[in-house]
């Protein structure tokens, strides 16, 4: 009885959201915005997660971890006491390929052998039918570990520390050179010296990361899981278990959220979950992680600390950046070197300055390392370079608004990395629509009027003004050589290969309407493939916003080029209906002629770029955005409140308006958590200590105050139409936006995120007493 | 196996927990807080449970000539929606709106909140601001203890083995009474108190303080309130009251720590200051 309540129930909530989700599609659903083609099963539920895939005779999975932050493992010693002929144990001996994860170095073990960098490193894998009895048997595990003497989790003191983790603590070591400098610090009239610190911070994606793997009867062994980059995973995959790759298949299921958290920490688990798989005997092998280990161990943004010198002449006119920019890696490399090298070349900004210097270095420490997180480097130079720029317009008495138009980069100037600006910049226009939607001035004056009352709150209003490059910096996409199939089928029906993800930014919508465009047919004619390593080409990662920008151009020029297949080959006519594109296809199915044609990445012409000396132009397309923050803070307890949020971008051309505007509110809600909620706390052996979701703070609709996004559209960028990449963009303005309006407001400088009430209580405390 | 009973009478809830050893059951009302410790202490021994949803009369609210009777099981959205409550106990309807989001006061109830003894519960420095009483049923039939008397240790309560909270009484608050609550959290919803302050103060026709009432939560191991700040105020006209002695009141009955979610420096600076603010409305 009772079951027949629960689910008659359901069927009721499911009808009533179909006739919401209809209802609503059905309003807005024109050429432009179509429905996500993941959009109902995952309203319904009934999208596939990797933790929601049923296996019969499956092995569940967990991993035995260091204490120590660093140190040697002496000896595991597994209690006698319990059975272990029931569990598949998997060391480092058992490894029969290389230990090592696979990435830009071979410096990170897949598990601990002997020596081992930082607390919670995987050690021992223990597989065993019951889930229970991983719980019980992790108990009966003692390890023997020798603590390293003195671990170093901040980047000064990793700096000077007398034992280092790798030669002199530093990965990777970078120079910005512009200009002179030193000799423009001689001439100056007004500058500022400031350190600014940024905190690491958690993706959260709703989905936890895991993996399935099995070693099949034909002696394939197979992986199923969350993740942005299959052939990453199948190349670390390669290297830890020695077997050749037509053995082994990466199938990425349903990814419900990543960020850049699931980049390369998923070759980690799917080596983990493979070791297991090979001791297994043919049965699958489950490894998910719950929340907190998720939040303990895969690898979070990088802290920063910068120190900087930013000199203007009296009209306002920047004189020179000088910048010493350092982020902590971490114990491994990973992907610290690119993230460093995103944030070198994004710290001096948007604007036009003779003189230019910016050092940069990725630090080793002995936390769990640090990864992609959107915006990848470039939310932390950036947050510094712009909270600067007011603390220097505060000092010049001349308005952050009026500050900035003086030194925008225009078409013609020369770029800090020395490329000369052709007709794709608007950051000037970025600005002017920013001051103009959001009623700057006004509301500037508003405020200040409200300030002078005796009201429990004061308010301020602040900007950030930025740019950010989309795809592989440099020659990154020239050496991903991406490559993205189209196949169509004898009903017509056609499916785009990529290994590039649906993790929920909406890349399968946008990619399946970039070919329906191209090749003028409904949506629901096109498919995008299951990303299966044995059937879909290597299209490059997804990440660094790069999926609608650079392979949905592959896409679209993938599509021209079956058409002209179709026409030539085929008979189909210039003009040609749904039926007639069906009717071409089945001929050529039945005249055996193929039906798959391929693009790949060309570079753009003017692509030139030094990645020893940092110059050239380092991205295709920038986007230009500008920022505005209004903020209330409460005079009693100094909690902050966003008013109004506005966000102007110039992004090229906006495939999926609606997709854009949800990327922009997402990215915005996660710099509104960035700049005042998310505060990763650390343990003493450095690993995060708030692994919760009630404390480890995000921002929720009630925190958030209405974000109004303004698109702007001048068709430049390099994708189709123009387009650029979107995703990363939003991350880099928020929190410079926040302080900027909190300095304004409270009339204080402020040097670090997150503000919280705390921190802005002790600096009005210690202001008090100084004065 | 574990065992899930649902009495539908307290008498029988009272007999089902006389005939079993202390802490076999697992009281559970609304779950808010019970699902989620389940979930988290993987360790610890199944208990059964002994679900308290069934009995209507936990779930009253009777309003009458002295004050309100709010059943244990009231959840937190009646209290905020009930038109007496908001009329005549604002800050219980402002606490309970204030406590996790709408779909925790959804299932969670006033007793339940009470009877987690979480010292950062949104509702006890409302009900310890009011001066409210408990009325705990047991074998032996029913007593009624301050509420001020409830917690008495770290996540410790009164109640005996055998012994269930059934419902909580409030006074009207005096004719002329001026009160206030505030909760700061670490964000606008979904939130655990850094610090909640309610007051509550009684005033004669020269706005002399007759009694001055608080409950504060998150600043001492239980909710507490502050009786060095009340005794000092009693018989204060606003313009008498130093500032400085009030701080110094606060410092001494409160004894906030740093923990994951803020300092001891901030919670104490907040507090006074709330408590400040607080006062200064009695004017």
């Amino acid at each position: 009885m009772c079951e027949y309540f629960v689910s008659g129930f359901d069927v009721f909530k499911v009808r009533f959201i179909m006739e919401i989700y209809k209802r609503d599609v059905g309003a807005v659903v024109d050429k432009a915005q179509p429905k996500r083609v993941d959009g109902l099963s995952k309203i319904l539920g009934t999208a596939v997660y990797v933790d929601d895939i049923e296996l019969n005779d499956v092995i569940y999975a967990t991993t035995l971890r260091t204490a120590s932050a660093g140190g040697v493992v002496e000896e595991i010693f597994f209690d006698p006491a319990l059975d272990w002929s029931e569990f598949i144990i998997v060391t480092a001996k058992d490894i029969p390929g290389l230990n090592a994860v696979k990435l830009l170095e071979n410096d990170q073990p897949v598990l601990v052998d002997r020596v081992f960098r930082h607390a919670g490193e995987a050690l021992v894998l223990l597989g065993h039918s019951e889930p229970d009895m991983l719980k019980k048997a992790l108990s009966h595990i003692r390890v023997h570990e020798v603590p390293l003497a003195h671990p170093v989790f901040d980047i000064d003191e990793a700096l000077s520390a007398e034992n280092k983790i790798i030669p002199g603590n530093v990965y990777s070591d970078y120079l910005l050179e512009k200009g002179d400098v030193d000799k423009s610090f001689d001439e100056i009239e007004c500058f500022i010296d400031a350190r600014f610190i940024t905190p690491s911070q958690e993706q959260l994606y709703i989905e936890p990361q895991g993996m399935i793997a099995i070693l099949q009867n034909d002696g394939v062994l197979r992986i199923d899981g969350s993740m942005q980059c299959p052939y990453y995973v199948l190349d670390a995959l390669e290297q830890c278990t020695g077997l050749s790759k037509d053995l082994l298949r990466v199938v990425q299921t349903t990814t419900g959220g990543a960020f850049g958290g699931k980049e390369d920490y998923p070759s980690v688990i799917a080596c983990h979950a493979a070791l297991l798989a090979i001791k297994a005997g043919g049965k699958p092998v489950k490894l998910v992680y719950e929340r907190g280990e998720d939040m303990r161990v895969t690898p979070k943004r990088h802290p920063s600390r910068t120190m900087l010198r930013l000199g203007a002449n009296r009209a306002g006119e920047l004189q020179f950046i000088d910048m010493d920019f350092a982020i902590d890696g971490g114990a491994y490399r990973t992907l610290s070197p690119v993230v460093l090298s995103r944030g070198v070349i994004h710290a001096p900004g948007p604007y036009f300055c003779k003189n230019i210097r910016v050092r940069g270095r990725a630090i080793a420490t002995n936390h769990p390392p640090f990864g992609a997180f959107r915006g990848f480097g470039a939310p932390q130079s950036i947050f510094a370079l712009e909270v600067a720029m007011d603390q220097l317009a505060a000092k010049l008495a001349m308005d952050p608004a009026e500050f900035r138009r003086k030194n925008l980069l225009r078409s013609g100037d020369v770029s800090p990395t020395g490329d000369i600006l052709q007709n794709d910049c608007f950051a000037q226009d970025a600005l002017e629509e920013a001051l103009r939607v959001s009623q700057y001035y006004e509301r500037q004056a508003e405020f200040k009027h409200w300030n002078k009352q005796n009201n429990g709150t004061v308010r301020g209003i602040g900007l950030a003004t930025f740019a950010h490059g989309a795809g592989f910096t440099g020659n990154g996409e020239l050496y991903l050589a991406s490559r993205v199939l189209l196949q169509a089928h004898g009903n017509g029906q056609v499916e785009i290969l990529c290994s590039n993800t649906e993790m929920g930014q909406g890349a399968a919508t946008t990619l399946v309407q970039i070919a329906a465009d191209a090749l003028q047919l409904p949506m629901d004619k096109i498919h995008l493939a299951q990303t299966d390593t044995t059937r879909v080409p290597n299209s490059g990662p997804t990440v660094a916003s790069r999926t609608c920008m650079v392979v949905g151009e592959l896409v679209e020029r993938a599509a021209n080029l079956l058409l002209q297949k179709l026409m030539t080959e085929g008979g189909l006519s210039k003009l040609y209906s749904v039926d007639e594109f069906a009717d071409a296809c089945l001929r050529m199915q039945e005249s055996k002629k193929d039906l798959l044609v391929s693009a790949s990445y060309q570079p753009p012409a003017q692509m030139l770029w030094d990645e020893n000396k940092f110059t050239g132009r380092a991205y295709s397309s920038f986007a230009w955005a500008a920022y505005i923050a209004e903020v209330e803070i409460d005079k009693l307890t100094y909690e902050t409140r966003i008013l109004n949020f506005t966000a102007v971008q110039e992004i090229g051309h906006a495939v999926h308006p609606q997709i854009v505007q949800g990327q922009i509110e997402g990215g915005v809600v996660q710099g509104i958590g960035y700049a005042l909620y998310e505060n990763v706390l650390w343990n003493d052996v450095g690993v995060m200590a708030n692994d919760r979701l009630t404390n480890y703070i995000i921002p929720t609709t009630a925190d958030i105050g209405p974000i109004q996004v303004v698109l702007m559209e001048k068709g430049l960028g390099a994708g189709p139409k123009g387009a650029k990449g979107v995703g990363e963009l939003p991350m880099d303005g928020p929190a410079p936006a926040i302080v900027n309006a909190i300095q304004q407001a409270l009339k204080m400088n402020i040097d670090q995120i997150p503000v919280m009430p705390e921190l802005l209580m002790k600096l009005a405390c210690s202001e008090r007493v100084s004065q | 196996m574990v065992e899930w009973v649902r009495p539908q009478r307290v008498g029988e809830a009272i007999s089902l927990l006389s005939k079993m050893p202390l802490d076999h059951y697992q009281i559970i009302s609304g779950g808010t807080d019970v699902m989620v410790t389940q979930r988290l202490s993987m360790h610890q021994k199944n208990r059964d449970w002994l679900d308290l949803s069934a009995i209507p009369d936990l779930k009253e609210i009777e309003v009458h000539d002295k004050g309100i009777r709010i059943g244990a099981g009231v959840t937190l959205s009646a209290l905020r929606r009930h038109p007496q409550v908001q009329k005549f106990w604002p800050m219980l309807a402002a606490s309970a709106a204030v406590t996790g989001a709408a779909p925790i006061q959804n299932r969670a109830t006033l007793g339940g909140n009470l009877c987690n003894a979480s010292p950062a519960a949104d509702n006890a420095p409302v009900l310890l601001a009011y001066g409210a009483s408990l009325e705990i049923a047991g074998q032996q039939g029913s007593r009624i203890m301050d509420y001020a008397a409830f917690h008495v240790a770290y996540r410790k309560t009164a109640l005996a083995a055998a012994e269930l909270l059934v419902a909580v009484h409030i006074p009207y608050p005096p004719d002329k009474s001026v009160s206030l609550y505030r909760k700061v959290g670490t964000r606008a919803a979904q939130a655990i108190a850094k610090v909640g302050v309610a007051a509550c103060f009684q005033i004669d026709a020269a706005k002399t303080i007759v009694q001055a009432r608080f409950g504060i939560a998150s600043v001492a191991a239980i909710p507490c309130s502050l009786p060095t700040v009340s005794h000092y105020l009693q018989g204060k006209k606003i313009k008498q009251i130093d500032a400085a002695i009030v701080r110094k009141g606060i410092t001494h009955d409160i004894a906030p720590v740093d923990d994951i979610r803020s300092s001891a420096e901030y919670r104490l600076e907040t507090t006074s200051r709330l408590i400040w603010d607080a006062i200064q409305h009695v004017e």
